[in-house]
């Protein structure tokens, strides 16, 4: 049994809909330990996305409870949680007026960090993501690479050194060498920090790759949580459907 | 003696007309940015109330320009003087396209920005004025530019009621039968209404991101 304090996150029992309409997520009960990484499987409409959002409250749950570090998200301050959860999407989202540093230095500076200590870090985050602060530093949005751009969303999203990272699809949108190197970069990157992850995907190798758990999603339903090893084993229907599709692939 | 020898002869009275057609449309404009841009983001976070706002302003655009001087003219406080009721009137004309714009800006902001500073814990006014004002803001501007034309044009006509202004020169030549008289005034709220529409333009350009 997992100890309480060993969790980062832990939904009990939530479900969520809009005021009208379908559940997009039912009954979810699921635990997130500290410094795993959680990879979120399913297809579209599966709720993965939803289940990302209930965690920086950016989504409120319908029923049930999202425990993010031992308390209900309902209870706090969202934004004051959300300053402590980077958040990494596929379009990436940065800013297109400000200039790499600038996005990079946000929540720092939104959290009131002095300038000095803002432009280190902004230098010690660029360098991390393989980007020499140097040449990128006071480029703008416009002027990078797709590649680029997203390691500048997980520049910006470690900037304030969050004990949790959440990522929507964040490589989603790179074509398959960038995809395959920044990957790799990230896995390495994980093994570094131990940050807590939760990563959405709908890639089976990309989830087998980095995941240390796979909780794979329906319909808005769970279906199960399994290692990289147990998922290539496990005897469920969906789970073979996907090593099936995944298997049977061109590339 | 052509235009512009009539213009060069009075060239000092052009001026003066110049600079209070100015003033005019200088102190309407800044009351309706002050008032639409507010407006304009009301309209964006309460939709509901925001209909009635857009609905009203856009009544207003519909009443001839004349006629609402001529029903200002009837109230109290403003009808006592004519340089007051013009600024109102030329006031609530502006109001249309910097309301629209301010809100069709905001709204025009990408979703996957908003969302990644909603995501990264911006307050409500921090997400206002650092990301949606600021990238709204080249779309806001073309509403200002678009307002600022035609309050130039319009305010020709404050002159029906006193006010003062190029449009002086445009009524005293059609009670003359005078083109060089209308033109006197035609011609430089023409100028002004170009240079505005430049000056702004290249204003708004500088609000353009890739």
């Amino acid at each position: 049994m997992t100890q309480e304090n060993d969790l980062a996150i832990e939904f009990r029992g939530v479900s969520y809909r809009l005021e009208t309409g379908p559940f997009l997520l039912e009954d979810l009960s699921l635990q997130v330990r500290r410094g795993e990484t959680l990879v979120l499987l399913g297809r579209s409409g599966s709720g993965k996305t939803t289940t990302l959002k209930l965690i920086n409250a950016l989504l409120k749950p319908t029923q049930g409870q999202v425990l993010v570090e031992g308390r209900a998200t309902s209870d706090a301050d969202p934004i004051r949680l959300r300053r402590r959860i980077g958040y990494v999407i596929q379009e990436v989202g940065l800013f297109p007026n400000l200039s790499v540093e600038r996005n990079v230095g946000l929540v720092p500076r939104l959290e009131k960090w002095s300038a000095e200590r803002t432009g280190a870090r902004v230098q010690e985050m660029l360098a991390l993501v393989g980007l020499d602060p140097g040449r990128f530093a006071a480029r703008y949005p416009g002027q990078l690479s797709g590649g680029q751009r997203q390691r500048v969303g997980v520049a910006r999203a470690l900037a304030a050194d969050p004990p949790l990272l959440l990522m929507d699809e964040p490589f989603g949108a790179l074509d398959p060498l960038t995809r395959a190197e920044i990957q790799q970069e990230f896995q390495q990157l994980q093994q570094r920090l131990q940050k807590t992850v939760v990563f959405v995907t709908h890639d089976l190798r990309e989830a087998l790759m980095l995941a240390s758990r796979v909780a794979l999603l329906e319909g808005g339903k769970l279906v199960g949580v399994y290692t990289p090893k147990e998922f290539r084993s496990a005897p469920n229907p969906i789970v073979d459907a996907y090593r099936q599709a995944f298997e049977t692939a061109p590339g | 003696m052509s235009t512009l020898q009539f213009i060069w002869h009075n060239q000092s009275q052009v001026l003066a007309l110049t600079l209070e057609h100015l003033w005019l449309v200088g102190i309407s404009m800044l009351l309706a940015v002050s008032i639409g841009m507010p407006l304009g983001i009301l309209v964006t976070r309460r939709p509901a109330f925001g209909k009635w706002i857009l609905g009203t302003s856009t009544v207003v655009q519909t009443i001839p320009s004349l006629a609402l001087f001529g029903f200002l003219l009837s109230s109290a406080w403003l009808g006592e003087r004519a340089d007051r009721l013009a600024v109102t009137a030329l006031t609530l004309y502006a109001l249309l396209p910097i309301i629209q714009n301010t809100c069709a800006g905001i709204k025009g902001v990408d979703p996957s920005v908003r969302e990644a500073a909603r995501g990264m814990g911006m307050s409500d006014l921090q997400l206002l004025f650092q990301v949606e004002l600021p990238l709204g803001m080249g779309v806001i501007l073309a509403g200002v530019r678009v307002a600022t034309v035609i309050t130039i044009g319009v305010a020709t006509i404050a002159a029906a009621i006193g006010a003062g202004g190029l449009g002086e020169f445009i009524f005293r030549g059609l009670a003359m039968v005078d083109n060089r008289v209308i033109l006197a005034g035609a011609i430089p709220a023409a100028l002004m209404a170009l240079l505005a529409d430049f000056l702004l333009g290249r204003l708004e350009r500088r609000f353009r991101y890739a």
